[in-house]
């Protein structure tokens, strides 16, 4: 048995070594060669709904929709990402942090909740916004002083009573829900955008009916957030976060504010959270507590770890695999749960590091397996 | 005095395990503290560092009361620690280990000053500088830690077992380096369970068991008194 899993173990390194050979490659072409490749995939990324591609159109769901789903997932991802892949804190509940965001458009955006006044879209996003970040500040001032299991306890926690809480309370109608959660805009595409395949001059840019509007939204946040997480990543900030994973003490004893860094860490990956959970519902027009469950947040640390926590083109390959796959093949959508489970447990096995690593994790987890060998 | 621990306790949960330590650092010293596993050397060092709360006592650096101070303010002050085994951050490399070591520095060209000079202790540090923490060998990462803790340009550098898991020669070494490092200007307060290094080398030591201070003196004298010879440098 040991013997398999060595071989595979191998082979995979052998593999390893391929992927950052390519990674390498890339690196070393001239900055206009990856700038236009870059671009270009940007606007086939763009272009998508409008392509007509056999094999990966979804059958029995309108493409776009999916698209628009992937989008909001690696929203999601990113933010996480944040947490988990770059300070190193495991969060089981940030679902619960979606659901903050987009309760707080629906409440103060839709004409049908309980709070009268009625907020256009691009005025509760922001809002919503700061109040996610603002939880995320209430979760992690008393938790973040835990580590490891015992925080993941503790946001699992979280996620939970946030469900509990939005199935109960009056002021987000229990489970009959809010309807009429507002679009980002009544506006209707120009006759100039006529040509593109799916679009019709005149009806409204921000429709149930037809989500390209709302896809293009997604993307663009996408890129906006993925930059700027990027940034964050390369700055004192990112190095902080970097050592705190690494090794909390060591990183205390290098002078390392490490709470108010993980506070942080915390507040940026809710707010992210929270404007994935505000774009998605608002697509969906209607919100009530049964899109919260605990099942699709531990998913989506699954999605990050497995396309590999850290990266950030890594966690979104995990994000679009966790959105697309139960929708190209629908069969199997049902055992979603089972099959990300399995791929969880082989990846641990054979590939910790997820499909696309970050570099410095796998250092990282290859020096914790050798402590780990010498410890027993 | 730099360093001064007054009747100092340490909890962890209900059990104590420094039962009221009292020890001087004075300034340009070297001082060890000695003492068996699970004597409370690591922990007397993170209570300094500020890792771990102290109870009751209390600690004052530099005239100060830093007894309650955060430990990342306390690098501020110039307390740095080199962490006991392998805290260094793996996934960085060697170089950026020791950039992380000058976090709370804002000068590029003094941090660059002290790069080299880390360096120049160093020489393998310097061969090895774009490779991961991670992948040193156990007396590199050793360096590298002293080295790293050395960036913050400390007025106390704390050295929690320097020589462990180090073969003899490179045990030497350090000890030759952690001397260096004393005549120009740092001083210096090592734990260790070498105690016969340790003590030929410190100015002054304190003997440690299960949690009290049980002797201290100059390094030489408790070399050749017959008590911790006969306990710590395994000679009858």
């Amino acid at each position: 048995m040991m013997a398999v899993i060595d071989s595979a173990r191998k082979a995979d390194e052998s593999r390893v070594r391929a992927v950052t050979g390519l990674r390498d490659r890339w690196a070393n072409l001239p900055y206009g060669w990856r700038i236009s490749v870059l671009f270009a995939f940007v606007i086939f990324l763009y272009a998508l709904p409008g392509l007509e591609i056999p094999l990966i159109k979804t059958p029995d769901t309108d493409f776009t929709s999916v698209l628009f789903l992937c989008a909001v997932y690696v929203l999601v991802a990113v933010g996480l990402n944040v947490v988990i892949g770059l300070a190193g804190l495991l969060d089981l509940g940030y679902i619960g942090f979606y659901a903050v965001g987009a309760y707080t458009v629906a409440i103060l955006g839709s004409p049908n909740s309980p709070v009268v006044i009625q907020y256009p879209w691009v005025v509760c996003v922001p809002i919503a916004i700061a109040v996610t970040m603002v939880s995320g500040v209430i979760l992690g001032w008393p938790t973040l002083r835990l580590r490891g299991d015992y925080l993941a306890i503790v946001t699992l926690g979280f996620g939970e009573i946030i469900r509990v809480f939005a199935l109960n309370s009056d002021i987000t109608n229990g489970n009959r829900g809010i309807t009429g959660v507002p679009v980002p805009s009544e506006g209707t595409w120009p006759e100039w955008m006529d040509w593109f395949p799916g679009i019709t001059a005149g009806r409204p840019i921000f429709s149930v009916s037809n989500v390209i509007g709302f896809y293009w939204l997604a993307l663009t946040l996408v890129f906006i957030c993925m930059l700027g997480v990027r940034r964050l990543e390369r700055s004192r900030v990112g190095r902080s976060w970097l050592a705190i994973r690494e090794d909390e003490d060591a990183a205390e004893v290098m002078g390392v504010p490490t709470f108010k860094y993980k506070l942080w860490a915390f507040a940026i990956g809710a707010a992210l959270g929270g404007l994935s959970g505000a774009l998605f519902f608002s697509k969906q027009t209607f919100i009530n507590a049964q899109g919260f469950d605990l099942f699709t947040s531990i998913l989506w640390v699954a999605a990050v770890v497995i396309g590999g926590a850290g990266n950030q083109l890594g966690v979104a390959l995990g994000a679009i695999l966790l959105a697309y796959l139960p929708e190209r093949f629908r069969e199997f959508a049902d055992y979603r749960l089972l099959i990300f489970g399995v791929a969880l447990i082989v990846m641990t096995i054979f590939r910790p590091q997820g499909l696309l690593p970050s570099r410095r994790r796998k250092v990282e987890l290859e020096d914790r397996a050798k402590e780990g060998a010498v410890g027993e | 005095m730099l360093l001064e621990l007054d009747n100092v306790t340490v909890a962890y949960g209900r059990i104590e395990a420094l039962h009221g330590i009292s020890l001087t650092v004075g300034e340009g010293e070297i001082v060890a503290l000695i003492g068996a596993n699970g004597a409370g050397k690591s922990t007397t060092m993170r209570a300094i560092s500020g890792l771990r709360p102290v109870g009751k006592g209390k600690i004052r650096f530099d005239g100060d009361d830093i007894t309650k101070m955060r430990a990342d303010l306390r690098v501020v002050r110039g307390v740095s620690q080199s962490p006991e085994g392998r805290g260094i951050f793996p996934g960085m490399t060697v170089r950026e280990n020791l950039e992380m070591g000058a976090y709370t520095r804002k000068l590029r060209s003094e941090i660059d000053e002290d790069l080299q000079r880390a360096f120049d202790l160093f020489p393998r540090l310097k061969e090895r500088e774009r490779q991961a923490g991670g992948t040193l060998s156990g007396g590199e990462q050793q360096m590298l830690a002293v080295g790293r803790a050395l960036m913050s340009r400390p007025k106390l550098l704390l050295l929690d077992e320097p020589s462990m898991g180090l073969a003899p020669m490179l045990i030497q070494q350090i000890f030759d380096i952690i001397v260096e490092i004393n005549q120009q200007g740092t001083t210096v307060l090592l734990v260790e369970q070498n105690a016969q290094q340790a003590l030929s080398r410190a100015h002054r030591a304190y003997v440690l068991e299960t949690g009290r201070i049980v002797k201290e003196g100059t390094g030489t004298d408790l070399l050749t008194d017959p008590a911790v010879k006969d306990a710590y440098l395994g000679v009858a």
